[in-house]
């Protein structure tokens, strides 16, 4: 057999492809527009942000992101212009990261119980809600904190002030407690709990059912199942939907425009009354702009869009790791 | 019927060493050691899947359930260890008595009756997160057993299920690593690590290739030389093969109810039931 296969000629291989009929061809090319066009609006978001804050950037380098400071000049040489957004952007990230850390847990244990403890009736009526609050207006968010919250929020500070104030983030200098970082944090919270709630629902629903099964058939309990089982295979899903209310949270305006003072001064103690962001700073100053002040505005927007591009990717990387060690 | 035979025997041996009174039936019930289904019947919302159903498992046995689908043999195994309920509106009647005790009864903690009831699903499923060891260790954590030497376990249950020496060296690999029989087995072993007195198995090889499956049958009957297992196969020479009694089941529409059950020789060449032997000659199912 070995000297008969020796002697025969090999053939030369013939590359094979896959040929779409028309209907095929034609479908293909309106999906791929599809996913082409938010990419290359994504694209151009970003190029028409950069040009238009080069300018910005070039005269004033790192320090507009690291600088304290944000006055418009008078225009005839007496009072300069001088911006920077270093405590937005510090803002920024301190009033979101406090929203996702009251958010997390609140949201995987709502999720949980939805998923595997509400009876079927309730569990309908809970997805239901949450998906309805998941599309209401930050706005009302927003006076939501104002009218109601703040009042609840400013007693729960000054508990926490007085039984954690060795803390270095927790100290105050004056004991007011109203519109700080951590209120404005709460009500962001409450304001993304929705959207990661019935994220993570969603996945944890699709945790294979003979996984949890082996786990009862081992005689674990409940929790036992959820932490075996529900947990590691939702994990990257529940961080995508961190990562959506994360992004809600960076970009978050009216609500932390009607919650939080905008004091040009580096603040990480949370409970102190002055902050802002950077995307509230954006709606609070465009109106009077001047031709200058609304490059350094746009700059701002550039920063806070870079912001969340990157959180995103840190985000997929530490899905994507996640999923690999499986 | 002989498995019930088998029993009655082992009963009537067991009461010469009681002291007790045997007229009592409750007595000359618990006197049968093993796994017992009186008059199972199960109900998912109204709808009546399962029909007085009685066997017996005695220990140290193999019992192959045979019938098509959909005629209740898995519903019937996932009452014998408590899994039915977890199926919403799920109802049963009936009794399933464990050494002559009812895991049904209200006292009893469901969660320790699987832990005595193990059970191997269809799909080899070890958990995705965890190594081949932690696979092993997982049911001894689950059920917050206290062990003190975890590496014998590990490898104890690996040779009980005849994976030990293919996998010693790499115990520290992810169960998804291993070839589907391999990960069969490991989940076997996953079973065995919180010592179960019976074992079920629902179709363990019905997703494997014939070498696999041939592996699993020789490890279900080691296995049986100490506990007592429950296969459901829809592979009638398997369940010749493997299994030492076979149960028949069917359903006409209705609710699944066993036809008969019998020694697997006596089944499989000379069945009561003109049925069986129809289903075992291959003529239906």
């Amino acid at each position: 057999m070995g000297d008969v296969a020796n002697t025969e000629i090999i053939p030369m291989p013939r590359e094979l492809a896959v040929v779409y009929n028309r209907a095929d061809r034609i479908f293909r090319r309106i999906v791929t527009s599809g996913a082409l066009t938010s990419l290359i609006l994504l694209g151009l978001i970003g190029i028409f942000l950069f040009v238009k804050s080069a300018q910005i950037f070039n005269d004033r380098g790192l320090s507009f992101i690291t600088g304290s400071n944000w006055t418009a000049g008078s225009g005839d040489g007496v009072i300069l212009d001088d911006f920077s957004i270093g405590p937005m952007l510090t803002g920024t990230i301190l009033v979101s990261l406090i929203a996702l850390i009251i958010a997390m847990p609140l949201s995987i244990g709502g999720a949980l119980y939805i998923e595997f403890y509400a009876q079927p009736k309730i569990r309908k009526v809970l997805s239901t809600l949450l998906d309805l609050a998941a599309a209401i207006p930050s706005l009302i968010f927003g006076l939501w904190g104002v009218v109601i919250f703040t009042s609840f929020g400013e007693r729960w500070s000054a508990l926490l002030n007085s039984r954690f104030g060795w803390v270095p983030f927790i100290r105050v200098q004056n004991e007011i407690f109203g519109r700080s970082p951590f209120l404005a944090g709460c009500v962001l919270a409450s304001l993304i709990i929705p959207i990661i709630t019935s994220v993570s629902r969603e996945v944890f629903s699709r945790t294979p059912r003979d996984l949890i099964d082996t786990c009862y058939a081992l005689g674990s309990s409940r929790w036992g199942a959820i932490r075996t089982v529900v947990l590691p295979f939702g994990k990257s899903g529940v961080i995508g939907g961190a990562m959506l209310g994360l992004g809600r949270a960076l970009g978050e305006t009216v609500a932390v425009y009607l919650l939080l003072n905008i004091v040009f001064r580096y603040n990480f103690r949370i409970l102190e009354s002055e902050g802002g962001n950077i995307a509230s700073l954006i709606a609070t100053k465009f109106g009077e702009a001047t031709e200058y002040e609304l490059k350094a505005l746009i700059a701002a927007g550039f920063v806070l869009f870079m912001l969340t591009l990157v959180v995103n990717m840190l985000a997929a990387t530490i899905v994507t790791r996640s999923t690999v060690r499986k | 019927m002989e498995m019930l035979k088998q029993g009655e025997i082992k009963m009537t041996q067991d009461s010469q060493t009681n002291v007790m009174v045997m007229e009592d039936d409750e007595v000359q019930r618990s006197a049968f050691r093993g796994l017992e289904a009186k008059n199972l019947h199960a109900w998912f919302g109204t709808h009546h899947v399962l029909s007085d159903v009685s066997l017996r498992f005695p220990e140290r046995t193999v019992t192959g359930l045979i019938g098509p689908s959909g005629c209740g043999k898995s519903t019937f195994i996932r009452l014998l260890n408590r899994m039915h309920e977890f199926i919403p509106g799920a109802a049963m009647a009936g009794q399933v008595l464990q050494n002559g005790e009812d895991i049904y009864a209200p006292e009893v903690d469901a969660a320790a009756v699987r832990l005595k009831i193990g059970m191997v699903f269809q799909k080899p499923n070890p958990f995705p997160a965890m190594n081949i060891r932690e696979n092993v260790l997982s049911g001894i954590k689950l059920a917050h057993l206290k062990v003190t030497d975890h590496d014998s376990i590990v490898e104890n249950c690996l040779t009980r299920a005849g994976l030990w020496k293919e996998v010693k060296d790499r115990l520290n690999t992810t169960g998804g690593s291993l070839s589907g029989g391999q990960q069969q087995r490991l989940c076997i072993a996953r079973s065995l690590a919180v010592e179960p007195s019976v074992l079920l198995m629902d179709e363990p090889c019905s997703a494997l290739d014939p070498g696999s499956t041939l592996r699993i049958e020789e490890t279900i009957k080691e296995l049986a030389e100490k506990i007592a297992v429950v296969i459901v196969t829809h592979n009638m020479q398997q369940a010749a093969r493997v299994s030492d009694f076979c149960a028949f089941f069917l359903t006409d529409g209705g609710p699944g109810y066993l036809v008969e059950a019998a020694p697997t020789k006596i089944l499989f060449t000379n069945p009561s039931d003109s049925r069986t032997a129809d289903y075992v000659q291959g003529k239906f199912g």
